[in-house]
């Protein structure tokens, strides 16, 4: 902790007279909790802890706050639906669906909807919220991935924020299934059929999920039971893990002036971030109440109950489960056949097994990172896209790779809205889905190792100003405006990283898996740019500095030449400067790099 | 970035942790240190900070007025007229006072936070994640002697038989899920088999063809060419939702088209399953079972619209595009002495999504 900071508490010992802080009451109160609880320990340890400040740090707030939003609303429901599905005549207050024959799942639902004054309103903030819930951990899981944030010590924080995740999706999907309406029958429907299609258990697995055939009368009341007890159990304790891990190894922070790999900088949790956290916990929330109260969501009331016969096209599951609809359309035809008398549905597997592939892929990839570095140090520094370019590629592979299969959750929508044909809009998709995340792989790439360069020259030669200067010899030159010491170290990256060389062991041999990881170690960092270094820096710096003193003896020259011609040799060289002038190249503060002359030596 | 200086690595005699692949430059660009620190408006101008002061708390009575005016709405606009207008009504004035009350919360405290608070940085050196030497080699010491005084490593007979107890002790807990489904009982034989359950409809021979929802039978005659009708047993409607009737109905959902007679394949051993060019399908997608409920005249196609399978019922329903694998199963229809149309017989496989168990 920083030395500034002890000065913030009261110490009581020599002030005995002054009143306590907060007063009387406060400071009884305190003490008898602390003498019961030794509570002073924690807030002196955590009460003035340092976070860095980032906006991409408040993208995992999202997450959480929205995440107490879904907790809040949803105890509110709790209170008014039955998970039951038992049939009821409906007889609430909404009258097109009057005397029709539904659960009585459906029917609380649309009780709480339509006959509590608020519980619409409630309703859509808790379904608002589970959507910018999983989109929070979404995006906090990219901005987490793309920084590198992952590597040691975090790698384990990483696989349980996936695994907060994937809860929170089927938090989503349980919860989408309990208000027994067609939509979420159909979805249910889906389901039940992959699950099905699985060898060996699923003819038995959706057998006992649904007690029996589907839909069965048990299903909304299991769902209840996951969703409101066990999954929301596991994800809260994980949660309380993921913060805990956090705050033992501390944020990580964007390499900065002051800021290295074995500090923080940055405001402490009181007073700033107690204020800044807590507000944006109102925000957060504040938002999700304003789009709840303007946007209708999931109007069960116009679907009905769910029978098995009808359904209407064009019906899009929540955000979040679009990747695996899209992944069970983009499956092509008759991949599935009968062997040794069992049936073997392929296309069910092939999408459950990509998809299986991709989340253990996503799961495991700070250790195989780890693996390939072979690193073992502890990285505080979050790094730049740029910095990583195979990292980023692949990042951006998976990025398309998963968009492609959520655009095809959409594919008829696609098709009608377009007017396109819905085989046409299948077939590009399913291209996409194998070409789509190459392309976009070597393009990141070359684009990180662009910005790289970029960085590099705006490091060693400062921005290009465009500011063009005609000397007076008629030379046209850019001044480039130089960085300073601050902004530079924002800029460049201290190490990297090389192939691996093999070499064999004691035995006089090359294992395999060493073999396989020099390759995997090309494959990330062959190519490189070796970083910025000071001496580089300062060669830059004075390279700069004699052509600004070149140009300027040149143009002296020049001007002398001119005035001794016109006969007055002892005019100034500098025009007297009435303000309207600024826009003169030779100026201390400028360097001057004309850009035809070679900038290496 | 491995400075020289960096605490993280020399702050543990008997930690050098791997660089690995890392090349480190040798002079890297020196950091500055923390720049100088800048004043804010707030800082500098005393009217300035007073303006900030004056914004946070009068967002804060802000949100003062939109709880009490969200409690207001609570009472001004009442729902129980059941009209849709004043559901939303009472949705949108109630939510727009709580959204402003969290808004203007939020909005101030981050306003307080950044313009009124003090905005200097303060630096918090790292420490590494793992123990000091003497703390792990405690931590060691802690396992040795609980294993030294139980001989949980020594004695293999106690510590093997423990993990199979452990083990086994799962097993009766997983056991009692088998009760998540009915068991097969002398009134209901097939009850405990899922196979038996899903190799079963209730049409049988005889049963009459009747329209989805209204149960009402269907004449041969009444079916004009090209028309497609939604069916369901007729004897469906006399089931309760107790008796299971949207788990039989999941599966005996039909569909009914008439085409042509020549426009059906006629080498096709099914065609006496048809009627004078009235052929029945499963309306169950081979698929994931959602209902191929889209049917396009002109073309014989069928579509299912969950994940776009489609099956041409000129050729026997068979799968032209999509992810499902095998044809809708195709019931044997007939026509009885009153001329409505009825089932030869159940289907001759089991409808639906494919499983394990089928063949």
């Amino acid at each position: 902790m920083s030395t500034a900071t002890v000065t913030e508490t009261p110490s009581s010992t020599d002030r005995r007279d002054e009143k306590p802080l907060g007063g009387r009451f406060v400071a009884g109160a305190a003490n008898y909790i602390d003498e019961r609880t030794s509570i002073s320990g924690l807030v002196k340890e955590l009460g003035r802890k340092i976070f860095p400040d980032h906006w991409s740090f408040m993208l995992g707030e999202i997450a959480l706050w929205s995440f107490v939003a879904v907790l809040l609303s949803g105890t509110f429901l709790t209170f008014f639906f039955q998970a039951s599905m038992v049939e009821t005549h409906y007889a609430g207050s909404f009258l097109p669906l009057r005397g029709v024959e539904m659960s009585a799942a459906l029917d609380s639902t649309l009780r709480l909807s339509f006959d509590i004054r608020g519980g619409l309103l409630v309703r859509q903030i808790h379904h608002w919220a589970a959507l910018v819930f999983v989109a929070g951990i979404g995006v906090h899981m990219l901005r987490v991935f793309f920084t590198g944030a992952f590597r040691k010590p975090r790698e384990l924080n990483w696989v349980i924020g996936f695994i907060l995740f994937i809860l929170a999706m089927a938090e989503g999907f349980t919860g989408y299934s309990l208000p027994d309406d067609l939509l979420s029958g159909n979805g249910l429907r889906i389901i039940d059929g992959m699950v099905k299609g699985i060898p060996l258990i699923g003819t038995w697995t959706s057998f006992l999920l649904f007690g029996g055939e589907f839909p069965g009368t048990q299903i909304v009341g299991r769902l209840y039971t996951l969703h409101i007890l066990l999954l929301p159990a596991i994800l809260v304790a994980l949660l309380a893990v993921h913060l805990m891990l956090m705050i033992v190894n501390k944020h990580t922070q964007f390499a900065g002036p002051g800021r290295t790999n074995s500090n923080v900088v940055g405001y402490p949790m009181m007073p700033v971030y107690m204020s800044k956290m807590g507000g944006f916990f109102f925000l957060t929330f504040g938002v999700i109440v304003l789009i709840a109260s303007l946007f209708t969501i999931n109007p069960i009331w116009n679907y009905g109950p769910y029978d098995p016969s009808p359904v209407s096209a064009g019906t899009q599951p929540d955000w979040y489960i679009g990747f695996a609809d899209g992944a069970l359309r983009l499956v092509p035809p008759h991949l599935e056949f009968v062997l040794w008398d069992r049936t073997w549905s392929f296309n069910i597997l092939l999408p459950l097994g990509i998809i299986g592939i991709f989340i253990v892929l996503v799961l495991i990839y700070p250790f195989i990172e780890a693996w390939v570095t072979g690193d073992k140090r502890e990285h505080h520094i979050a790094q730049r896209p740029r910095h990583a370019p195979t990292r980023t590629a692949i990042g951006v592979a998976g990025v398309i790779f998963y968009a492609v299969l959520w655009a095809a959750a959409s594919s008829d929508i696609i098709a009608t809205h377009f007017h396109l044909t819905m085989e046409g809009v299948i077939h590009t998709l399913q291209a996409l889905l194998i070409v789509g995340p190459i392309v976009g792989y070597f393009i990141a790439k070359r684009i990180a190792i662009a910005l790289q360069k970029k960085d590099r020259e705006i490091a060693l030669h400062g921005y290009e100003s465009g500011r063009i200067v005609r000397l007076p010899g008629g030379e046209y030159i850019e001044v480039h405006q130089p960085v300073d010491a601050y902004e530079r170290v924002k800029l460049v990256d201290y190490e990297t990283n090389a192939p691996l060389v093999v070499r064999p062991n004691d035995a006089g041999r090359i294992p395999w898996h060493e073999n396989f990881r020099a390759s995997l170690s090309r494959w990330f960092f062959e190519d490189r740019l070796v970083p910025v270094t000071q001496s580089e820096v300062e060669a830059a710096e004075a390279h700069a500095h004699h052509t600004l003193e070149h140009i300027d003896e040149e143009e002296n020259l020049e001007l002398q030449g001119m005035h001794d011609r016109a006969g007055v040799p002892d005019a100034p060289h500098h025009p007297i400067d009435d303000g309207s002038r600024s826009e003169t190249a030779v100026r201390s503060s400028n360097i001057i790099v004309p850009d035809d002359e070679p900038k290496k030596d | 970035m491995a400075h020289e200086e960096d605490a993280l690595e020399h702050e543990r005699a008997s930690w050098k942790p791997s660089s690995g692949l890392a090349v480190t430059v040798d002079d890297p660009v020196q950091n500055p240190g923390l720049p100088p620190h800048r004043e804010r408006i707030t800082d500098k101008d005393p009217a300035a900070m007073k303006r900030a002061v004056r914004t946070v708390y009068t967002l804060f009575y802000l949100s003062l007025a939109g709880s009490i005016w969200a409690v207001a709405a609570y009472m001004l606009f009442p729902i129980e007229s059941g009209q849709i207008v004043d559901i939303r009504h009472n949705n949108l004035f109630i939510g727009l006072g709580i959204a402003l009350a969290l808004l203007a919360i939020g909005i101030g405290a981050i306003h307080w936070s950044k313009a009124v608070m003090s905005d200097r940085e303060f630096i918090e050196p790292r420490h590494a994640t793992r123990g000091r030497d003497a703390t792990r080699e405690g931590a060691v010491e802690v396992f040795r002697a609980a294993n030294e005084e139980s001989g949980f490593g020594r004695r293999t007979a106690i510590r093997g038989s423990l993990i199979a107890a452990l083990v086994a002790s799962i097993l009766p807990g997983i056991t009692l899920f088998r009760g998540l489904a009915p068991e097969s009982s002398p009134e209901n034989p097939i009850a405990g088999d899922p196979v038996a359950l899903l190799s079963h409809t209730m049409w049988k021979k005889g049963e009459r063809l009747a329209h989805d929802p209204s149960g009402r039978p269907i004449r041969a005659a009444d079916l004009t060419l090209g028309s497609a009708v939604h069916v369901i047993p007729a004897s469906l409607a006399d089931l309760s939702h107790h008796d299971g009737y949207l788990e039989e109905k999941a599966k005996a959902i039909v569909l009914l088209m008439r085409l042509l007679p020549e426009q059906l394949p006629a080498e096709h051993n099914k065609l006496e399953w048809s009627y004078d060019g009235i052929v029945a399908y499963s309306k169950v997608c081979t698929h994931v079972g959602c209902p191929v409920a889209l049917y396009e005249q002109q073309t014989h196609h069928l579509l299912c619209p969950c994940h776009q399978s489609q099956f041409d019922v000129s050729r026997s329903a068979a799968v032209i595009f999509g992810p499902a694998a095998r044809p809708l199963p195709q019931l044997p229809i007939t026509v009885d002495d009153e001329g409505y149309l009825v089932a030869q017989s159940d289907f001759t496989e089991p409808v639906g999504p494919s499983f394990w168990e089928r063949h």
